[in-house]
């Protein structure tokens, strides 16, 4: 076979960077995240995002010469990062161009006037020449990144990936120092900016972490080796000391960073535990859910009707009693929804779940129901949990008074909602472990012969969908009391599809994949304002990204990672 | 000699097709029995009807005299029922170990918020059955392979790791689907010396589909021909060897009329 030019391929490269970028401006984004600065008043997020596309694309040029040259040689490398960033520059010039001649905005509602002028920086068309260079010598960058040893690059890497995470988050470890008193005060308005990181803060944080990272990889191995050697007391304490440190820094965290991210962290933590029920039901026995949140619905819901005091309350009873009664109506529905779909396998089962999920929502919100559930209306003013002494035995007055320590903000519910996703994720672990464990992971590897091996089928994937579904009704039910009202409108098939994301992003059937998984999916963009509007974006891209690049997730099982690389792991055996 | 299986009658059809007609078959107790018969005579449709996997249409099958024609898989398996596959069907992403473990579900009851809580009962079965496990391993000659996955053992040892799966489920009576095929002489060879130590060690009743003459000569104590779903021949490997029919049925008709003296010379010359 006759191979490519790599001259032929870096163009193309480009030309795809080139599109890349239009499409950035054009969809609004770059305009968007100009607003914020990624280093103050050097480069802003809009920029950096531009010259990152230039960056990646002049990279993946290099990359792709090396593959057809078939070695790292430095000039072609240099070449083609250089051509493909030269592309990326000059169709954006081009872009602007035309976008300065012809009124593009009749079609495209972004490409307006302000567009251009960040562009060109209020320049005009006589700056245009500037887009080329940045593309080229970026490009190059790119290629030239390839060249570098591993032992400069990964460090860079990490430096990097983590100044950058700095820059993003800037805004919240800012309020976050800030709040700590003077001292840190000062050091936060050293370090950051009122929109990024200032000057200073993006050296400092870059050479630092640059400096441990080498640092680690010089001398890890041999800290490794001397943890491994402790006496098993020393190891013991070593463990104690660690856990004590994040147990600490769990509970003093709400105090310290205030509502806005506690209830970011109780949002995640909800997310959890819906992952861990899904996790179950698809990670472990192999039932694709899709209309999962029916029953973080279901928790919400009867939590509801049962504590509030508003129009629909039923009783007034306490959260306390009314949470283990929200799972067992959630693991009711779980069966009741296992029940008709047992027959059904693979896709099938997947459209009957959707089906199953929007039945529950429309039903919620429906006119019909609306004397009972409210309708549209919801529910509202639903009890605050309450920390006292008989409290949870004792029929509440209304209106209520609480003797205790009430958990009502945020701050109070995270440890409520922390507590309930460890609880759960050890419950998950257990029986992952389990004699109900191996079945679940039998019927999802071959039914038949799982049921030839004496696995009750109907028991065990009934067991699956009623133990995911208690897990999902917890997390509602707290949601319930976090918020205070509920309506039919939040329990969207969007939630139900964000849980099957996070647990494909995290890894299917792994625990620690469900809350990576949801601290990625649901964590970061809470937290990241600006890109919110751009959020299914981004996130579609995640999951392509993800699928090809690394498709058994951020942290998978032991069993998915034998499977999508038993090609390696037979090479090793052979060896 | 008492029957541990018996069935009257079995019929089994796919639409219009009819795989298994009218089948009358039985197994003694600790006996080593085989069907034989060219492809598609209804030998693997007639194995699916005793597990459960396709359920018959007509007849009756008794096992230690219970009838089983309706009940679901699992439910068989729990009287003591147990097979493997003509193309090996292991749970392939789990350990050799957490494979024998899955055949030992039976024989574990402990409800599932036992095993959350950790109870010392859960963990005292659990002890046991990874015990239990490793015998298993041992009697097949799977020493040490337990952390392996099942898709990374040698073709032969997967094999085997399929019957140690089986007899997890402790069964009176074996179903084995072509155990020997794939296989090389000298594995065959390991392989019916296997089948007598289950028989003779474990006192298990064993039926074999095999294709491989010399394994079924050699091992059954008594054969049944399958072609196009009916039974058309039962007896001793002897008998079978000299029965017109069944030369006929696998050397075609002509071969038949044409010279069965060389035709029986070819068979018994294959069949060893």
């Amino acid at each position: 076979m006759k191979k490519e030019n790599y001259l032929w391929s870096a163009t193309k490269a480009g030309l795809l960077g080139g599109v890349i970028v239009i499409f950035l401006c054009l969809i609004g984004m770059v305009e968007v995240f100009n607003k914020r600065d990624v280093i103050e008043k050097t480069i802003t997020l809009g920029q950096f995002v531009l010259i990152a596309t230039c960056v990646g694309t002049g990279f993946s040029a290099a990359r792709r010469t090396a593959n057809l040259l078939e070695q790292n040689k430095l000039a072609p490398i240099l070449i083609s990062g250089l051509l493909a960033g030269l592309l990326t520059g000059t169709l954006l010039a081009l872009f602007v161009l035309i976008g300065n001649k012809v009124n593009l905005r009749a079609v495209f509602l972004n490409a307006s006037p302000a567009l251009y002028d960040i562009l060109t920086s209020k320049k005009g068309l006589g700056t245009l020449w500037v887009f080329p260079t940045i593309g080229a010598l970026s490009g190059m960058i790119g290629g030239a990144y390839l060249l570098l040893p591993k032992i400069i690059s990964h460090p860079l890497n990490r430096s990097l990936l983590f100044t950058i995470f700095m820059a993003l988050f800037s805004g919240l470890f800012r309020v976050v120092m800030i709040n700590q008193g003077p001292g840190m005060s000062k050091a936060a308005k050293y370090l950051f900016g009122q929109t990024g990181l200032s000057v200073e803060g993006t050296l400092i944080f870059f050479f630092v972490v640059l400096i441990i990272v080498m640092l680690w990889n010089y001398k890890g191995q041999t800290i490794q080796s001397g943890i491994a050697k402790l006496p098993k007391s020393g190891q013991v304490s070593l463990r104690v000391v660690t856990i004590a440190l994040i147990a600490y820094a769990a509970l003093a965290l709400p105090q310290v960073s205030g509502a806005f991210i506690s209830q970011v962290i109780v949002t995640v933590a909800l997310f959890i535990l819906m992952g861990l029920g899904l996790n179950i039901t698809l990670g472990f026995a192999g039932l694709l859910d899709l209309g999962f949140v029916a029953f973080y619905a279901v928790g919400a819901y009867t939590v509801g009707l049962l504590t509030s005091y508003g129009g629909f309350g039923l009783q007034h009873i306490s959260f306390w009693v009314a949470v283990p009664i929200a799972v067992l109506v959630s693991m009711a529905f779980g069966a009741m929804l296992g029940l008709p779909v047992l027959g059904v396998r693979g896709d099938y089962l997947a459209i009957a779940t959707l089906g199953f999920g929007e039945i529950v929502r429309l039903l919620a919100g429906s006119d019909f129901l609306a004397p009972y559930f409210g309708g549209p209306q919801g529910i509202i003013g639903i009890q605050k949990p309450c920390l006292g002494f008989l409290e949870a035995f004792v029929k509440v007055d209304v209106p209520r008074v609480c003797n205790g320590i009430e958990l009502g903000k945020p701050q109070d519910i995270y440890y409520l909602a922390v507590a309930a996703a460890i609880l759960i994720a050890f419950v998950a672990w257990r029986l992952r472990e389990s004699r109900l464990g191996r079945a679940w992971m039998a019927i999802r590897e071959d039914e038949d012969v799982a049921e030839a091996l004496g696995i009750n089928l109907i028991q065990t994937k009934l067991l699956a969908y009623i133990l995911g579904a208690a897990m999902a009704g917890l997390g509602g039910a707290i949601f319930a009391t976090l918020i205070g009202s509920i309506f039919a409108s939040s329990m969207q098939l969007l939630v139900s599809i964000n849980v099957v994301s996070l647990i494909i992003v995290g890894g299917m059937g792994s625990i620690p994949g469900v809350i990576v998984g949801a601290i990625a999916l649901i964590g970061l963009p809470e937290l990241l304002r600006e890109v919110s509007e751009f959020r299914y974006l981004i996130y579609g891209l995640t999951l392509i990204i993800m699928m090809l690049a690394k498709p058994e997730g951020l942290w998978p099982s032991q069993a998915t990672l034998r499977e999508l690389h038993h090609s390696d792991v037979e090479a090793e055996v052979k060896a | 000699m008492a029957s541990i299986l018996v069935a009257k009658k079995v019929t089994k059809r796919f639409g219009g097709l009819v795989a298994v007609n009218s089948v009358d078959f039985e197994i003694p107790e600790r006996a080593i029995v085989s069907i034989i018969g060219p492809n598609g005579a209804g030998k693997t449709t007639f194995f699916n009807c005793i597990t459960g996997f396709g359920k018959c249409d007509e007849g009756e099958i008794l096992f230690e005299g219970t009838p089983i024609q309706r009940l679901r898989p699992d439910q068989i398996t729990k009287l003591g029922v147990s097979r493997t596959y003509q193309n090996i069907r292991l749970f392939s992403d789990m350990s050799a170990l957490e494979n024998i473990l899955v055949g030992q579900h039976v024989f574990l009851n402990s409800p599932w918020f036992a095993a959350v809580l950790g109870t010392p009962k859960v963990r005292k079965e659990e002890k046991d059955a990874l015990a239990e496990a490793q015998r298993l391993l041992n009697f097949v000659d799977l020493k040490g392979k337990g952390d392996m996955l099942a898709r990374n053992l040698p073709y032969g040892a997967q094999r085997r790791l399929e019957i140690a799966r089986a007899l997890a489920t402790k069964p009176k009576l074996l179903l084995l689907d072509e155990p020997s095929a794939g296989m090389n002489p000298r594995e065959t060879e390991d392989l019916t010396a296997f089948i007598h130590r289950l028989r003779d060690e474990l006192g298990i009743s064993i039926l074999l589909i095999e294709h491989h003459m010399r394994v079924v000569m050699g091992i059954s104590e008594n054969i049944t021909v399958l072609d196009y779903g009916e039974k058309i021949a039962e007896g001793t490997p002897a008998q079978i060897q000299s029965n017109p029919r069944v030369i006929e049925a696998y050397l075609g008709r002509g071969a038949a009329t044409e010279g069965m003296n060389t035709a029986h010379e070819r068979f018994t010359k294959k069949t060893g």
